[in-house]
C-alpha cells in the first residue's frame, strides 16, 4: 500500500494516521481537512476550554509530531468529490491519488426548520467557540435550545462564569436520547440547584434578535442564543460517490465501506453494533479512536479482527461527571440502585451502565463488557457499606 | 521554567522544558513524547497517558485523583505501585528535575 488519503482532519482522521505510524505503516499519509490551524479535540470547545482553556491545549499533537512522522497535512482544504473509478479525490481543481481513503468526516450542527436561525450560533468547531467565548463577558442572558450534551455542558459552564442561563428542551426531559429517565431527572435537579431555568416538552418555534419564542408562546429573553439540537453527519461526499448511506456511511465489521478501498469512521460511520448487530452510529471519542485503529491495524498489518470495542462516554457538567459504558436502546428499561448507578436493561441483559462521579464502577461494567461475559444484575449489588459511604 | 526527563522503555531519555500549569501529559504531547497517547484529552477516561513515577517523586506530584485507580486499572500497560495517569499530574516549581518512566507497550 502506497497511500492513504484522510478526508477531515479531526479525532477520528487524526488518530487514523497516529495509529498507521504506530502500527509500523510506511507508505505516504495524506490528511486533508477544511478547518484552519491543526487538528484540535472537540470535547473541550464545551468545558475547559470556555472557562480560559487555550487552544494550544486543544491540540492534538503540535506541528513537529506531523513533520517526524511523515503525516501530510492540507489544512483549509475541502474535498469536493471522491472519484472511485480512478481512485482520487478532488480538492480545487486538484486531483489527488489514494490506494486507500478513510472518510473522517464528521458530522456538522443540525440546524432545523425554525425561523430565526440566523440569530443563533452553534458550538462544533473552535471558530465557533471562539466567538462564543469571546462573547460570555460581564453576565449575559444565555437562551440554550436543545438540552442535550453539548446545551447542559455549556449552561454549566455559563452558569459558572456568572450569566443567566435558560435551557429549553423540546423533549419531556433532557438528553432524552442517550441516557434514562432517572439520569435526566436528576440532572435537571442539578441544573436548576445551579440557577438554570430548565423548561421541557417546550420547543423552540422562532428565533430573533432579542431571544426565542417557545411552542408554548412563551418569549425567552436572550443575548446570546445557542443552537444545540444535535448533528447530521457528513455523508454527502459518500452519497455523490454511490457508497452506500443509511444514517452514515455504511460500514461492516470491519469498518469498510461498499466500496473495498474506502474506510469510514468515526461521526460519519454507520456500523454493525457487534452486541446487537444493528447499524449504529455514535459520536464520540472512543468510537472515533477505536474505529481509527482499527482500520489503521487492518492497512498496516492486515489485521482482520472485527470491530468489539465497547462504547465508553463521559460529559461534565459542573462538578458532575457522567460517564456511561455500554450502549442502551431507546425502549431499554432502567433500574437505579442505591449508589446512584443506573443499570439499563434489553430483557435480562445489561445494555449499559450510567454512573455519576463513581468512576470505579464505570470502570468494572467497561471491563466486564469488554470480557465478552454477559455482564450479570450482581456484579453491581452494593454492599451496605459502599452506600454509607 | 521546570525540566521534565522522561525515560523509555530502552533506557533512551529525553529532558524537556515544562510549562507550570500544564499537565504532565500535556507535556509530554508538546514534546513528542513516544508512548503519551491521552485519548480522551486529559479526561481520565482512558488511560493512556500511563507512566511510571519514582518514589522520590511521588510526594510532590500530589495524591492521586478520585477515580484515577479504577482507571488505572484499566491501563492496557504494566500497573505497578508507581503507575499515575500524567493528565493528572500538574506541572510545579516543585517538579523541577523530575522522572518519569514510561510504560512497555504490552503485545
Ligand atoms: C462541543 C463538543 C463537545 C463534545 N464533548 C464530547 C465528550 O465530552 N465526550 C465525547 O466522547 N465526545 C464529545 N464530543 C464528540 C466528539 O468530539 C466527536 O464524536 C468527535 O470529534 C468525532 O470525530 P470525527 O473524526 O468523526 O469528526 P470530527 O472531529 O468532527 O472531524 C471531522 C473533520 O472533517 C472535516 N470535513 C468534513 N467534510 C470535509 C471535506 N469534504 N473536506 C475536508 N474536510 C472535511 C470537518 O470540518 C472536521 O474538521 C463533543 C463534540 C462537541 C462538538
Ligand atoms: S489522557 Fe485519558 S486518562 Fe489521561
Amino acid at each position: 500500500m502506497e497511500r492513504v488519503v484522510i478526508i477531515g482532519a479531526g479525532q477520528g482522521g487524526f488518530q487514523a494516521a497516529a495509529s498507521l505510524r504506530q502500527e509500523g505503516f510506511d507508505g505516504e499519509i495524506l490528511m486533508i481537512g477544511d478547518e484552519q490551524g491543526r487538528p484540535y479535540q472537540r470535547p473541550p470547545l464545551s468545558k475547559a476550554y470556555l472557562k480560559g482553556g487555550t487552544v494550544q491545549a486543544l491540540s492534538l499533537r503540535p506541528d513537529s509530531f506531523f513533520e517526524t512522522h511523515k503525516i501530510e497535512l492540507r489544512m483549509g482544504c475541502w474535498v469536493r468529490a471522491i472519484d472511485r473509478a480512478n481512485a482520487r479525490v478532488e480538492i480545487d481543481g486538484e486531483q489527488i491519488a489514494y490506494d486507500h481513503l478513510i472518510i473522517a468526516t464528521g458530522a456538522r450542527n443540525l440546524r432545523p426548520q425554525i425561523a430565526g436561525l440566523e440569530h443563533s450560533v452553534g458550538l462544533r468547531t473552535l471558530h465557533e467557540a471562539s466567538a462564543i467565548k469571546a462573547f460570555l463577558v460581564n453576565g449575559v442572558r444565555v437562551g440554550v435550545i436543545g438540552g442535550g450534551f453539548i446545551g447542559l455542558e455549556f449552561a454549566a459552564v455559563a452558569r459558572e462564569l456568572g450569566h443567566s442561563v435558560t435551557v429549553a428542551e423540546a423533549a419531556p426531559r433532557l438528553m432524552a436520547r442517550a441516557v434514562s429517565e432517572p439520569m435526566s431527572a436528576r440532572f435537571a435537579e442539578k441544573h436548576r440547584q445551579l440557577g438554570t431555568e430548565i423548561i421541557l416538552g417546550d420547543g423552540v418555534a422562532e428565533i430573533d434578535a432579542g431571544g426565542f419564542t417557545l411552542a408554548s408562546g412563551r418569549y425567552v429573553d436572550t443575548d446570546l442564543a445557542l443552537l444545540a439540537v444535535g448533528v447530521v453527519p457528513n455523508v454527502e461526499l459518500a452519497k455523490l460517490a454511490g457508497l452506500q448511506v443509511d444514517n452514515g456511511i455504511v460500514v461492516d465489521e470491519m469498518l469498510v465501506t461498499s466500496d473495498p478501498a474506502i474506510s469510514a469512521l468515526g461521526d460519519c460511520a454507520a456500523f454493525p453494533d457487534p452486541v446487537t448487530g444493528r447499524s449504529i452510529r455514535l459520536e464520540s471519542v472512543q468510537a472515533a479512536t477505536d474505529h481509527a485503529r482499527l482500520i489503521a491495524k487492518r492497512i498496516a498489518k492486515g489485521a482482520d479482527a472485527p470491530y468489539r470495542a465497547v462504547p465508553w462516554f463521559w460529559s461534565d457538567q459542573a462538578d458532575w461527571k457522567l460517564q456511561i459504558a455500554g450502549l442502551a436502546g431507546p425502549t431499554d428499561t432502567a433500574e437505579e440502585l442505591a449508589d446512584g448507578t443506573v443499570l439499563r436493561f434489553c430483557g435480562s441483559r445489561i445494555t449499559a451502565v450510567e454512573t455519576i462521579n463513581n468512576a470505579k464502577v464505570h470502570m468494572t461494567a467497561r471491563k466486564g463488557m469488554a470480557s465478552g461475559v454477559p455482564l450479570t444484575r450482581q456484579k453491581f449489588d452494593v454492599t451496605p457499606a459502599e452506600v454509607l459511604v | 521554567m521546570v525540566s521534565i526527563t522522561f525515560i523509555q522503555p530502552d533506557g533512551a531519555a529525553q529532558t524537556v522544558q515544562a510549562t507550570v500549569g500544564d499537565s504532565v501529559m500535556q507535556t509530554a504531547l508538546n514534546n513528542n513524547i513516544e508512548g503519551i497517547f491521552a485519548e480522551c484529552g486529559g479526561a481520565m477516561m482512558c488511560a493512556t497517558c500511563h507512566c511510571y513515577i519514582d518514589d522520590e517523586w511521588a510526594e510532590k506530584t500530589g495524591d492521586k485523583s478520585d477515580g484515577e485507580d479504577d482507571m488505572l486499572d484499566c491501563a492496557e500497560t504494566e500497573v505497578t505501585d508507581a503507575s499515575r495517569l500524567t493528565c493528572q499530574i500538574k506541572v510545579t516549581d516543585a517538579l523541577d528535575g523530575m522522572v518519569v518512566r514510561l510504560p512497555s507497550e504490552l503485545a
